[in-house]
């Protein structure tokens, strides 16, 4: 048994290989053909009426904060945490966008939001950093961090209000060049284009992935394993404060309950999309289409007359039967 | 270089200091910690309202914090063997919810529809966690958006007669037994309470429990059938919910769709203040008590002063995190 | 002048000293090798030169100057470069991945792969890599770093033969270059084979350092345990016969010469007839392999961890085939497991961990008979001799307490028959001592023993009996007087089939 496998040592790939990357990507694979299923069968309970940009638009709009929350828990997820406070944190951008946007300018409205980006990271890097510094498993931090956030909303704004340039807003609900192209379409494809691809096929991306595989590992890599932990729950922060600033161009308005069912259904985007709660698997472009997913089958409900709590429902069960099957496709592989 | 422990030679204690000694005592004993905290949080109270401490605020404390020690119980139970129920308020609704709505069938069926709801629930979740190995966070996650959206499609095919909460748990609820002092809840409180501490410490079952929760690869080897435990304990957790639920619209006496949500985040913060290990393994019920009361009172102390609502949840948010943090220093040590 | 020195090293965690005082002097130009027990602290010091963890006092000098090893950056950035014994590569990136999280030259890794004439898909994840690549990967990784000190952590440890001929090659010559190896290992014939000098630790303390040289290893081994081996036979002789503790065995005496267990043509590796062999009650026989050569998959399936994909069971007489491990403890059959953290449930006392089988069924859920529990758990440590002081968690006792609870539980349960995969592996030699004669006196009671250690001289000390394991067949079987270590050894290479004298 001297040499060991395949191929050669040459630099990256040594072509295009179809079937690793079906069995690597697949689970990412398997999702976006899951939503484009979905979209077929919206339009299909759409009938008569026929389904049109006006249409998919709405399916982006109403997903938009979903998705980005979805994005900001996938980072932390892969790096071995969590963060069940990222649906207020979604909520605090929210109102503090809409008081400050209001009468605004579009100029001054994306300063505030550039702004904000910047706000977002700080608040996650601070619960990040409290996980760390004080050793309390994530679970419990963020959750009592959810109470202070929630609360910091609530200060900033008691009841929905506030507002923000139609400009401004046209960017969450407007189109792009052509009608069928959704505004929030692109920003989703350039924040992962400019903001997450970069990091994630170089030293930083590698460095979460490795907290999250093996922690003791990494250490033993050279990671510092703090920083990088707090890094993830910051990029998460930037991820959840483009969610925030996309409820307040899809709504218009910001209100402290903003957040409500995103924090759990962000946990369900990111298993549904492949990612392993254990941490170092998956990536962030298959929740992104989970998140649309989830946000479609109660549309769908909708059209066909059935009771959208049973969106809830289905939600749901969707969640614990998807994973169930992981469970036992990987006891299969085990034995 | 492969395996994570040092084996050394053993050698005997150093002689430690007083301070040390003492210090270390009382982190030893975290119930007497507790209880400190818990006086102070009452001083606290009585000085920011003279006249706070009376016997009929022990009742009152006693009733609320009685719902919230049922789920915490429940959630106490699941921690210890390392998982998480994030469906008990889902539970606790639901129950409360269809017992309000079949009371006209009398009360006994009412209650016992309550406790059918905790143990179709709790099957489902053990089945699912404990034969199909899903994650705790996601089952139960996946579990409360059924549960939730179950009720409010069906809600009305819940309801035969008019809803209305029994008598007897109305009064079980918010009546009293001793003076003012004594609920009646703590009738069927104290010997739950009971059952639980005994059965935690004296049982086989209990003894399990702890051993799932520290190590499942050792138990299995030992021969214990895991997915048992782990289907019993979700079953336990969710009837103590559902138990839980039926005291609560008792005290609230008024049944609507989300109503025990508010205490899904302090079920889980009561038992990580009272001292039970997220990660299973060391812990227990008595701490929880103290961690629910704690809760109560700290919430009773926000409204005294008075704080908005705002200010109270995040202070609420800073102390549960302070408290769960000199946990996590106290058992550091090595 | 030397490029590493260690002087006076010392670190405690608490009120256990895991170095009482550790030197080391490692020169340029020379492979210097590190060796103890298990316990004698020789990890400790491994951990605090690698930077895992910092010593609390002594100092360490690098090229003269004085240095604080914080973390395994710093370990690097004073030159050193640890190549682990289980590798410290991200199952879940690829690596070229690897690499470039710990900043090494892809080229040159590549470099020394082509050297050492291996071939490997950088794009492939390392999880679907097989141990041995992934071992020669770390490598080469290491080297690319060009380290002034390349510190080899068990290396050879589950290394096929020829790899293990290209890392001596490989440590030849970077010593060649005037650079050092320290060579941490416990294979003796390894080490005087390829190492220009030794430093031995023992108790905490470096005892001694010598130049090692073949055939002399008896001369290791002496300042290894402190003892000479005809001194720890004795020893263990003398323990078993002496005492009178009664041990529980569940079983009724049967008399010796019923097979308690038998096993046949039990597939565990490449051949198709498998292992059959049979143990009887009142009998220690041993199981002497190298590394991986189906002795696992024979205790797995012996335990109801897994079943055999051919060949049968038996125990006492009735077909034998366990689901789980509770099938196979409902059988009497019980696993004692090298690991001890698989066995061990660290934060609950030693009477919890002791008691642990008894409650293993639906059945027993009820109310515990506390006096029973008492009388058996006591029995259980007396036969043991455990140390009770650290009685709140079973975390915090010495390795070798913690193993003899493992071997306590089925005392206090009562069983059949005791499976021990390698149960004093990186125990102290007392405890050793302590356990091996408990294993004595079960067979006496009537207890059947199925011993696999892979310290093949220990073979002799406790078995009546061995049987030889060669990939996945049975290559010699013969009495305790005639299981010595060269016997042993041509039978574990699979040479000449060695049969017991008719």
């Amino acid at each position: 048994m001297t040499t060991v496998d395949e191929a050669s040592t040459t630099v990256g790939r040594r072509g295009f290989d179809a079937r690793r990357v079906a069995i690597r990507h697949g689970w990412t694979i398997g999702v976006y053909v899951l939503l484009v299923l979905l979209v077929i069968g919206y339009a299909w309970a759409l009938a008569p009426v026929a389904f049109t940009s006006f249409d998919l638009g709405s399916i982006v709009i109403g997903a938009l904060p979903l998705v980005f929350a979805a994005m900001a828990q996938s980072v932390i997820v892969i790096s071995g945490g969590i963060d069940l406070s990222l649906g207020v944190m979604v909520a605090v951008i929210n109102v503090i966008a809409a008081s400050l946007m209001e009468h605004q300018s579009f100029a001054t409205s994306l300063l505030i939001a550039f702004g904000l980006m910047v706000v977002g990271v700080v608040i996650g890097a601070i619960n990040g950093g409290l996980v760390v510094l004080t050793g309390v498993p994530d679970i419990v931090v963020t959750l009592a961090m959810s109470f202070v956030w929630g609360g910091v909303a609530l200060v900033i704004m008691r009841t929905p209000g506030g507002g923000a340039p139609n400009a401004f807003q046209s960017l969450g609900t407007g189109t792009f060049i052509s009608a069928w192209i959704p505004s929030g379409a692109v920003i989703i494809a350039l924040v992962l284009a400019a903001a997450w691809l970069p990091l994630r096929w170089r030293r930083p991306g590698f460095a979460i992935f490795a907290i999250g595989s093996n922690r003791d590992r990494a250490y033993l890599s050279g990671v510092n394993v703090a920083q990088t932990r707090v890094m993830a729950y910051a990029i998460g922060g930037f991820f959840a404060a483009m969610g925030g600033l996309a409820a307040t161009a899809t709504t218009g308005i910001g209100t402290p309950y903003a957040g409500n069912f995103i924090t759990l259904n962000s946990v369900a985007a990111v298993v549904l999309g492949g990612v392993s709660l254990a941490g170092g698997k998956g990536g962030v472009v298959g929740p992104v289409a989970a998140a649309l997913c989830l946000t479609l089958v109660p549309s769908i409900m909708v059209f066909q007359g059935i009771d959208p709590n049973y969106g809830q429902v289905i939600q749901g069960a969707l969640i614990v039967v998807v994973v169930m099957i992981g469970g036992l496709l990987l006891l299969r592989e085990r034995s | 270089m492969s395996a994570a422990t040092t084996t050394t030679p053993e050698e005997l204690e150093p002689r430690p200091n007083r301070a040390r000694a003492a210090s270390l005592w009382i982190l030893d004993r975290p119930l007497i910690m507790l209880g400190v905290i818990l006086v102070l949080l009452l001083i606290a109270c009585q000085i920011a309202s003279p006249g706070y401490m009376s016997a009929e605020r022990i009742g009152t404390i006693l009733q609320f914090s009685a719902p919230l020690a049922f789920l915490a119980a429940g959630q106490t139970l699941v921690m210890l063997t390392a998982g998480i129920d994030l469906s008990v308020a889902a539970t606790a609704t639901a129950a409360a919810y269809i017992m309000a709505g079949q009371a006209s069938r009398g009360t006994a069926t009412a209650l016992g529809i309550a406790i059918l709801v905790g143990l179709i629930v709790g099957l489902i979740n053990g089945v699912g966690i404990g034969v199909f190995r899903v994650n705790p966070l996601i089952m139960t996650l996946g579990m409360a958006s059924i549960v939730s959206g179950y009720l409010t499609v069906s809600a009305q095919s819940f309801v035969t007669g008019v809803p209305l909460v029994p008598d007897f748990v109305r009064e079980l609820a918010v009546g009293n037994l001793i003076g003012a002092a004594i609920p009646k809840s703590l009738l069927l409180w104290a010997p739950v309470a009971a059952l639980i501490l005994l059965g935690l410490r004296y049982s086989g079952y209990g003894r399990t429990l702890y051993a799932v929760g520290d190590n499942p690869v050792a138990c299995r080897l030992a021969g214990v059938r895991v997915w048992q435990v782990l289907l019993v304990t979700y079953i336990l957790c969710s009837v103590l919910a559902a138990i839980g639920g039926v005291l609560y619209v008792g005290v609230v006496n008024a049944a609507d769709l989300q109503l025990v949500s508010p205490y899904l985040l302090p079920s889980v913060a009561a038992v990580v203040i009272g001292g039970t290990s997220i990660f299973g393994g060391i812990g227990g019920y008595s701490g929880t008590i103290l961690g629910a009361i704690i809760l109560v009172v700290l919430d009773s102390l926000l409204t005294l002063l008075n704080a908005s609502q705002a200010f109270k949840q995040i202070l609420y948010g800073f102390i549960i995190l302070a408290l769960a943090w000199l946990y996590a220093t106290s058992t550091k040590r090595v | 002048m030397p490029f590493l020195e260690v002087q006076n090293v010392a670190k405690r965690y608490g009120p256990v000293v895991a170095l009482k005082s550790a030197d080391l002097v490692v020169e340029p130009g020379e492979v210097h090798a590190l060796l103890g027990a298990n316990g004698a602290g020789k990890s400790t010091l491994v951990k605090i030169l690698t930077g895992v963890i910092r010593h609390d006092s002594g100092t360490i000098t690098v090229d003269g100057k004085p240095v604080r090893i914080g973390s395994p950056e710093g370990a690097r950035k004073v030159g050193f470069a640890p190549v682990f014994q289980d590798p410290a590569m991200l199952p879940d990136l690829t690596v070229a991945q690897n690499l470039r999280l710990t900043r090494t030259d892809i080229g040159a890794t590549r470099e020394w792969l082509d050297r050492m004439e291996l071939t490997v898909d950088l794009t492939e994840m390392t999880a679907d890599l097989p141990l041995p690549t992934l071992r020669m990967l770390d490598l080469a990784r290491a080297l690319a770093r060009d380290p002034q000190l390349l510190m080899l952590d068990e290396i050879t440890a589950a290394l096929p033969s020829d790899l293990a001929e290209k890392v001596f090659a490989v440590m030849r010559e970077w010593r060649d270059r005037g650079r050092s190896v320290l060579f941490i290992s416990h294979r003796l014939a390894e080490v005087t084979a390829n190492c220009d000098r030794a430093s031995v630790l023992r108790d905490g303390r470096t005892v001694g350092t010598l130049v090692p040289k073949s055939g002399e290893e008896e001369k290791i081994v002496e300042l290894m345990l402190g003892t000479t081996r005809s001194e720890l036979a004795e020893s263990i002789g003398a323990d078993s016969g002496g005492e009178a503790t009664v041990v529980e065995a569940t079983a009724p005496k049967v008399a010796v010469g019923e097979p308690q267990l038998e096993v046949r043509n039990l597939v565990v590796g490449d051949d198709a007839d498998g292992i059959s062999f049979e143990l009887r009650a009142g009998e220690i026989l041993g199981v002497a392999a190298l590394e991986g050569q189906g002795q696992d998959l024979l205790f797995d399936y012996l335990a109801g961890q897994r079943r055999p994909s051919g060949g049968e069971m038996v125990v006492a007489g009735r077909p034998f085939s366990p689901r789980t491990p509770f099938e196979a403890i409902r059988s009497g059959v019980v696993l004692v497991p090298a690991d001890r953290m698989l066995a061990l449930l660290p934060q609950r006392p030693i009477r919890e961990n002791i008691a642990s089988p008894l409650y293993n069924r639906v059945s027993r859920w009820g109310p515990i008979n506390r006096r029973d529990e008492t009388r058996r758990v006591q029995k259980a440590i007396d036969a043991l001799s455990i140390d009770t002081r650290a009685q709140r968690q079973a975390r915090r006792l010495s390795g070798g307490n913690q193993q003899k609870l493992t071997i306590a539980r089925w005392l206090a349960a009562g069983f059949t028959t005791m499976l021990c995969f390698d149960p004093t592996r990186g125990i102290d030699v007392g405890t050793k001592r302590q356990i091996y004669a408990l294993l004595r006196e079960l067979a006496e009671a009537g207890a059947a023993v199925l011993l696999f250690t892979s310290e093949l001289p220990e073979i002799q000390l406790v078995c009546d009996r061995t049987i030889v394991v060669y990939r996945g067949a049975v290559t010699g079987e013969m009495p305790a007087s005639e299981a010595d270590e060269p016997a042993l050894l041509k039978a574990a290479h699979g040479l000449g089939k060695v049969e017991a004298a008719a």
